[in-house]
């Protein structure tokens, strides 16, 4: 494989054999700044005969009909989370007919689906690209038992290939909580409600054919909210279950107890204070667990004790940022992905919580995607490194336990980007010399806050004058990895074969950020 | 000693909560090798909380150690494991009068000695547990230079009185109010004993706010969620605060003046008015209270 | 100082987050069983810690196994150094 260098000092393959070629990363705006339009793939068009129901008796015959073939790429969406049955559901229907050799382009692959490694052993599929891997799938693929690489793309980076062409759909498979006989879809009501669509809805509108899969059909119209419309969809499956619902939206993620995360979103909220950003009108984007959401209870107890009114929520949304809108904290709430049923229910109930698609959110080659306009986002890492750099792919021994998410695009789109860590966990220091795998480049994150210091990117001199004069305990990023070494020891680097790639990792622009290697 | 309002109890045999130390937030912590460690594990808890004594950066956190009573059989073999070690100081458990004081302070002062440790390095707070010991307050706040706080263990006490510990605390307040003076009187520190319901931060406040009332120093913690509870009853009320700012003027002015008198607001003002100003100040320097532009 | 040699087998800490469960028994030489998440990421770590605490105690041999879940050097050591303590002695009390 022909590799180069990247600007980064990261080895890239320049071609991967069965997927196409690549241009190595080189800046986060480097493809940016050009005005005008340039060409992507075309919408797809259909010439079916009129029809009052597209409901047809299976799934078997719903993939007969779409002229699937073997070495063809077929799509799921992840919104049905850890309680999706649809994914391992039709999966084992394509293996069952014969099928091999497919692409799965999911947006993402959710916990629970270690059945997707039997997939990939058993030839149907030898293709992957998604936003993340882990668990056995993961185990599997850093163990090089898939012959071409994994190619993992944010969200962002996702919408822009399919807009593109470099992801081609054939078929979408998309769950549909709710659905008419025409195939009017919304994922926010229904037995298996998961709230936003966000990342269905542009597979829906470049897929040569959609699938969709409902155990909730509704008469027709379905209304009022119309996620994905009819025109875009080829046929309807009913199924007696998408899912468990329980798992699709789970009680909503309470405030973290844990004094160390604590901390870590106190200091997190100071440094929002310190920067100035906390203005009315500003907008903000949090996590989804620990102290990256436990900011969120820190700035709303701020926000309404100075009154403060925010322009817009993003995400990723959970129940805690349902609640801020409910409270009148923000104008709106712009939603590509929903995780509990708080979410659900403010989606259908507040016209202000507003349902976005993966190109909308962060896609960088359109007219604007709303990461851009981001005052804020904090964002989680599994390890850092000295020049700022993100992983939240791999582990300390390199196995692929990680999702791309929105993680690149929210961090080049947002004015404050501030990626919380604790500075070790589990023994293991957080902060090393050089991630073992960069997601997020340092260029892009502007501040790294631990339990034991903040470390103001050098690149960014206004924030740490800011933060000092604001007294918040700033840490130079490389004496604190040394004061953690002193604590844990200095662990080994992963081991790897670097004579085989297990996955390359895209930058949302389509450039290629580093390479996963197989374990030795 | 710098100003200490809180202390969080961190069980010896807790590495998990002992390593992330610093970042509760405590002015100082108790490790405690007493009451929080089982009997079997009492040689383990020592050997933790020496380690992290001498290997860990415990930067501006105060740092004590609450030693096994002295009619165990552990007593020994913590003060020599631990001395050496240099803790801020140790806490002994149910001192009852100035003799069990002398006793510790002889031992201790041996092993510095063999420790090259100066002599007196190592503190003692000494806790308030028993009838007799509230007897003799004073005279343990006393005993010997060592000393440097006093403090009431409300479990202990209550069950030594026989008596009920309520959530109100009436029965502790001859207690309170006799160990807080007799601090004052012998110049040590005085921190108040736990709040164990975790779950009600108004009761901690109340009762905060009423023994920092009758002159408590400092509070102990048994949870880091109580931490900022207890700052919160500490804080120096805005006008107080002022009204020290004040009071330092005019004596800072009189002094300059020669002059022997010092008037706030038309009122005289004498020395203990003044300290208790200056100690406001530092208090309110802690809370990060500007002084300019009143 | 004297060499140590080991008595017994004997162990000291816990299987909770951040701690370490240090058995040492006697034998030989000295030999290290790590085990772990961290077994591979600290594995040379955790052997020159080892060899160092054994160095200072003129240990003369000892089968060692530590069952690490994130624990810090600090309390490895600690752990290490109480098992050690626990096989050298008569009684399982002090």
């Amino acid at each position: 494989m022909d590799m180069t260098l990247n600007s980064l000092g990261r080895k890239v393959p320049l071609e991967l054999p069965g997927v196409g070629s690549f241009a190595p990363y080189k800046s986060p705006f480097a493809m940016l700044g050009q005005p005008g339009a340039f060409a992507g793939t075309q919408m797809q068009l259909r010439r079916p005969a009129p029809a009052r129901s597209k409901v047809i008796e299976n799934i078997e015959k719903a993939v007969e009909l779409s002229g699937l073939k073997d070495g063809m790429t077929i799509s799921f969406h992840h919104h049905l989370r850890n309680g999706d049955a649809v994914i391992p559901m039709v999966l084992d229907i394509l293996r069952k007919m014969g099928f091999k050799g497919l692409t799965l382009a999911p947006s993402s692959i959710p916990d629970a689906h270690d059945c997707i490694a039997d997939y990939i052993r058993s030839g149907l599929i030898n293709r992957l690209y998604t936003s993340g891997v882990r668990g056995e799938l993961g185990k599997l693929l850093s163990g090089g038992e898939l012959e071409i690489p994994v190619v993992i793309r944010s969200h962002g980076g996702r919408a822009r290939a399919i807009e593109e062409g470099s992801i081609s759909i054939d078929v979408a498979f998309l769950a549909a909580p709710a659905c008419d006989p025409l195939g009017n879809i919304t994922g926010s009501t229904g037995p298996s409600a998961c709230g936003s669509l966000g990342y269905a809805i542009t597979d829906a509108g470049y897929a040569r054919n959609v699938v969709a899969i409902t155990d909730n059909l509704v008469e027709y119209p379905l209304n009022p909210r119309i996620s994905i419309p009819q025109y875009l969809v080829d046929s309807i499956v009913c199924v007696q279950s998408l899912g468990d619902p329980k798992k699709i939206a789970t009680g909503a993620a309470r405030i973290t107890r844990n004094p160390v995360d604590l901390k870590i979103a106190k200091d997190s909220f100071r440094l929002m204070k310190a920067s100035g950003i906390l203005e009315p009108g500003f907008s903000f984007q949090m996590g989804v667990g620990g102290a990256s959401l436990a900011v969120a209870k820190y700035l709303g107890e701020y926000m309404k004790g100075k009154g403060l009114r925010g322009s817009f929520g993003l995400g990723g949304v959970g129940g805690y940022m349902a609640g801020m809108l409910e409270e009148g904290l923000f104008d709106a709430v712009f939603d590509v992905q929903s995780f509990d049923s708080t979410v659900t229910s403010s989606m259908q109930e507040n016209p202000k919580h507003i349902e976005i698609d993966a190109s909308w959110y962060a896609s960088p080659f359109n007219a604007g995607c709303i990461v851009n306009n981001l005052d804020c986002v904090i964002l989680a890492a599994l390890e850092v490194d000295t020049d700022f750099n993100v992983n939240v792919l791999t582990g300390h021994d390199g196995v692929l336990r990680g999702a791309s998410g929105g993680h690149q695009d929210t961090a080049a789109g947002a004015k404050l980007s501030i990626v919380v860590a604790p500075s070790f966990r589990g023994g293991v220091p957080s902060i090393k010399d050089k991630v073992t795998t960069v997601t997020t480049p340092g260029e892009t994150v502007d501040a790294i806050v631990t339990e034991r210091g903040i470390c103001i990117n050098p690149r960014r001199e206004d924030l740490l004058e800011s933060a000092l004069k604001s007294g918040l305990p700033v840490a130079d990023i490389t004496a604190l990895k040394k004061e953690v070494e002193k604590l844990t020891g200095i662990p080994r680097p992963a081991e790897f074969n670097y004579d085989k790639v297990a996955a390359v990792v895209e930058y949302r622009d389509g450039t290629l950020i580093d390479t996963v290697y197989c374990r030795k | 000693m710098k100003l200490c309002r809180s202390m969080l109890y961190i069980p010896g045999d807790s590495p998990g909560m002992i390593q992330h130390a610093p970042v509760f937030g405590a002015d100082s912590i108790l490790l405690d090798l007493e009451d929080a460690v089982a009997l079997t594990e009492k040689d383990a808890a020592r050997k933790m909380v020496a380690c992290y004594l001498q290997d860990y950066d415990f930067k501006d956190l105060i740092v004590t150690v609450r030693v096994n009573g002295a009619d165990t059989e552990f007593f020994d073999y913590d003060l020599k494991e631990i001395i050496p070690c240099s803790p801020a100081a140790i806490r002994i458990p149910k001192c009852n009068g100035p003799a069990d004081v002398l006793a510790a302070d002889k031992k201790i002062e041996e092993i510095e000695k063999a420790n090259s440790i100066p002599v007196g390095k190592v503190k003692i707070h000494a806790m308030i547990e028993t009838a007799v010991g509230v007897e003799n307050a004073f005279f343990i706040a006393s005993a010997c230079p060592r000393v440097q706080a006093l403090t009431l263990g409300g479990q202990d006490l209550t069950a030594d009185m026989g008596v009920q510990k309520t959530k109100e605390g009436w029965e502790l307040f001859y207690a309170r109010s006799r160990v807080v003076v007799a601090a004052r009187a012998a110049c040590v520190d005085v921190y108040d004993t736990v709040w164990a319901d975790i779950s009600d931060k108004e009761g901690l406040l109340k009762e905060c706010r009423s023994i920092v009332g009758l002159g408590f120093t400092g509070k102990a913690a048994i949870h880091p969620d109580q931490i900022e509870t207890i700052h919160q009853a500490f804080m120096p009320d805005e006008k107080e605060f002022r009204k020290a700012i004040r009071i330092m003027e005019a004596a800072e002015n009189a002094k300059k003046e020669g002059k022997g008198v010092i008037s706030v607001d038309g009122k005289m003002v004498d020395a203990p008015v003044v300290a208790r100003a200056r100690h406001l100040l530092e208090l309110a320097d802690l809370y990060g209270f500007e002084r300019s532009g009143s | 100082m004297g060499i140590l040699i080991l008595l017994k087998t004997a162990s000291a800490g816990t299987l909770e987050s951040s701690d370490c469960l240090v058995t040492v028994s006697p034998a030989e030489k000295l030999k290290l069983e790590y085990k772990g998440a961290n077994s591979e990421v600290f594995a040379e770590r955790t052997m020159a810690l080892v060899e160092n605490v054994s160095k200072r105690y003129s240990l003369s041999g000892a089968e060692i196994s530590i069952q690490d879940q994130g624990a810090l050097e600090i309390t490895i050591k600690a752990r290490l150094e109480t098992a050690l303590m626990r096989a050298v002695k008569g009684v399982t009390k002090e």
